[in-house]
């Protein structure tokens, strides 16, 4: 039962923290990227089309993360290239991400999946407890693992991470030391893309394989306030990812044991959960200014 | 190549105006270019999406009553984004008035007079005030990002009004359906003319000229341009931006609550879990293609009206999906806000910079 838990906590988390890392790199470089969710259920719908016409999940992850990348590189034409409102674009990106998905996924209503292999290793995946837990995952869970701390590394302990940082602090000053502003952010955009759209393919390649209309259902979202609630530090995030799962399974879990709790307020659970965490990392404004990239969200026209 | 923009001394008067219509003319193009790519004839596809529609009275009614609601979340939007403050939570706020409204013919159902209906108009903006209020409160007070609340909260009224219409709402001669009891009399919106245009479509048109009066006869409007402007300078006005995000989703949140209130009690006539084809969402896109200005967005709102019509009308004639429509939506809100950088920028295409200017650079 515990084992179960915890295996059913990983999966929700994963796709939480591809998305919300990814947006986490895009942020630290001042753009706010609103099309989170867009890029996610495209990475979905993408991962599971391809998947299904090859037989290779692998292909699909592949696949999601491109479809990520690509609506990301719309985004970043339009916020970087011509300078458009960052939250009106970031919107944008997801209501076209929605449309386009379904408009694309319709033909994949009811067809049955690929479903992403689970690590078996011989004599380790076996061992009791710990054994599925720590060596019976798919690699994209490792793979959330290991970008949590290749990303804490390359942001804080390398010249690269203190550049994007530079630009997403103060970045008329990062320009004048001869930095390229934009060709940084289109960087950290396009990063945030494949992560979004990765977090969106594990949804239809692991979480459940199946295609459903809007299936991230607002997990976009909740990567959005993940970014907040970890004060953009990544390994912030990846304990939110795995805090919010972990309250949402419960919360199912007790809908299994029959309290008599309408399942519409335990579905309401995590949207309730994530206003919870930005009120309360909000309030502590100590945390938020220390650490909140000050060019969030304004665009940057070089003068010439 | 690469796209250079260079600052206009002053604002593009010109563009201000013609850029809502350059996006739309871009997105009909695409539409066309996307028609081809499906094999469709580009000319018929586009004759189908948006020229039918006019083409009939009961297209043009249909219309009518579709830009309604889109009209009146849309002018609310309008001005809570002039004053910079991101609600994006108005299907929510469309589905809670929905719900405060239809408790009046729902658990008072022998009531039937006029003031039934004034109650449920009453109810249903009061519903979508307090759901609009939640994320100006915890903003002010707490300083949690109005967006994302505003959009969880989106998700939260969808099930409670599931919750609803499946338990103690459920209407109890209704075969188990998911449905409340029919609304009928004064529980419905007055028709006008033949049938299917009510008068939520006259209250949404005076609604959105009032606020064009606010927006440019009064200090409240003059109060809400400076603070999304300037916030600095609003401050030494005089002007608390706290005030402003309250009032801004009070206002926003309040006229979604009466168009959803205005939708069940005329076009779905009960209460179900499905109200909405997303009205709240593309109100944004009307609040942008209408240029935030609240006469500007009653043409917007009939430019998208015309989408989801045309959708519905090119499943039929086309045999394409009816998700066509959501794609052309949101490619016209890219084409909008792209449009708009010609007000304040000259875009130039410069070649290769010469070596020496790129080490400047």
């Amino acid at each position: 039962m515990l084992e179960a838990t915890i295996l059913t906590i990983i999966t929700a988390a994963t796709p939480l923290l591809l998305a919300a890392i990814g947006e986490l790199v895009t942020e630290r470089s001042g753009v706010l990227n609103l099309g989170v969710e867009g890029m996610m259920v495209m990475g979905a719908v993408a991962g599971f089309g391809v998947a299904l016409m090859t037989g290779s999940a692998l292909l699909g992850v592949v696949a999601a993360a491109l479809a990520g990348m690509a609506l990301a590189l719309l985004f970043a034409v339009l916020t970087q290239t011509l300078v458009t409102n960052q939250v009106a674009t970031g919107l944008a990106l997801t209501l076209f991400g929605i449309g386009l998905s379904g408009l694309a996924g319709e033909r994949f209503v009811g067809q049955p999946g690929v479903r992403l292999q689970k690590l078996d290793i011989p004599g380790l995946t076996d061992l009791p407890y710990v054994g599925k837990i720590l060596f019976g995952q798919d690699i994209l869970v490792y793979f959330s693992v290991v970008l949590v701390l290749v990303v804490g590394h390359v942001l804080f302990r390398t010249r690269i991470g203190l550049v994007l940082r530079a630009v997403g602090d103060n970045h008329g000053s990062a320009h004048a030391l001869g930095y390229r502003v934009i060709a940084v952010r289109y960087g950290a955009i396009l990063f945030g893309g494949a992560a979004s759209g990765l977090g969106g393919g594990y949804l239809s390649l692991a979480y459940t394989p199946q295609w459903v209309e809007n299936m991230t259902a607002g997990r976009g979202w909740i990567a959005l306030a993940l970014v907040v609630f970890a004060s953009w530090l990544p390994w912030r995030a990846m304990v939110g990812a795995y805090l919010f799962a972990t309250v949402t399974i419960l919360g199912f879990a007790a809908q299994g044991m029959g309290l008599g709790i309408p399942a519409q307020f335990l579905s309401s659970l995590p949207y309730l959960v994530t206003i919870l965490a930005l009120v309360i990392i909000s309030k502590n404004r100590l945390v938020m200014r220390a650490n909140t990239p000050a060019c969030l969200g304004q665009s940057f026209v070089p003068d010439r | 190549m690469r796209i250079e923009l260079e600052k206009r001394p002053e604002r593009a008067e010109i563009f201000a105006w013609a850029s809502p219509l350059i996006a739309v003319a871009l997105t009909v193009v695409t539409g066309g270019l996307i028609f081809a790519l499906a094999g469709i004839n580009p000319l018929k596809g586009l004759y189908v999406f948006f020229i039918e529609p006019f083409t009939s009275l009961w297209s043009i009614e249909e219309l009518i009553v579709k830009a309604t609601p889109l009209v009146l979340i849309g002018v609310g939007l309008s001005i809570a984004y002039r004053a910079n403050v991101w609600n994006i939570g108005a299907e929510g706020q469309f589905t809670m008035g929905a719900i405060f409204g239809a408790a009046v013919p729902i658990l008072l159902n022998g009531w039937n007079d006029p003031s039934t209906l004034v109650a449920m108009l009453v109810l249903g903006t009061i519903g979508g005030m307090v759901w609009g209020a939640i994320p100006a409160l915890l903003k002010v007070r707490f300083g949690a990002n109005e967006i994302l609340t505003s959009l969880m909260l989106v998700y939260v009224s969808q099930l409670l009004l599931d919750w609803l219409v499946r338990g103690i709402w459920r209407d109890p001669k209704g075969f188990n359906f998911p449905k409340s009891v029919g609304f009928d009399g004064w529980q419905t919106m007055p028709v006008i003319g033949d049938g299917r245009v009510n008068l939520g479509t006259a209250i949404a048109l005076v609604i959105a000229v009032l606020l064009a009066v606010l927006m440019s006869r009064t200090l409240k409007g003059f109060e809400v341009r400076v603070l999304g402007q300037a916030p600095r300078a609003g401050r030494f006005a005089g002007f608390s931006s706290e005030r402003m995000v309250v009032f801004a989703f009070l206002l926003s949140g309040g006229l979604a609550g009466l168009a959803g209130i205005m939708e069940v009690a005329s076009t779905i006539g009960q209460l179900q879990p499905n109200i909405s084809p997303g009205y709240g969402f593309t109100a944004i896109i009307v609040a942008f293609l209408g240029r935030l200005n609240p006469i500007g967005v009653i043409f917007a709102g009939i430019v998208l009206a015309v989408s989801y019509l045309g959708g519905e009308a090119a499943q039929v004639g086309l045999g394409i999906s009816d998700k066509t429509a959501r794609v052309f939506q949101g490619i016209l809100l890219f084409y909008i806000l792209a449009c708009d950088t010609l007000i304040l920028y000259r875009i130039r295409l410069v070649g290769r910079a010469p070596a020496e200017a790129r080490a400047h650079a």
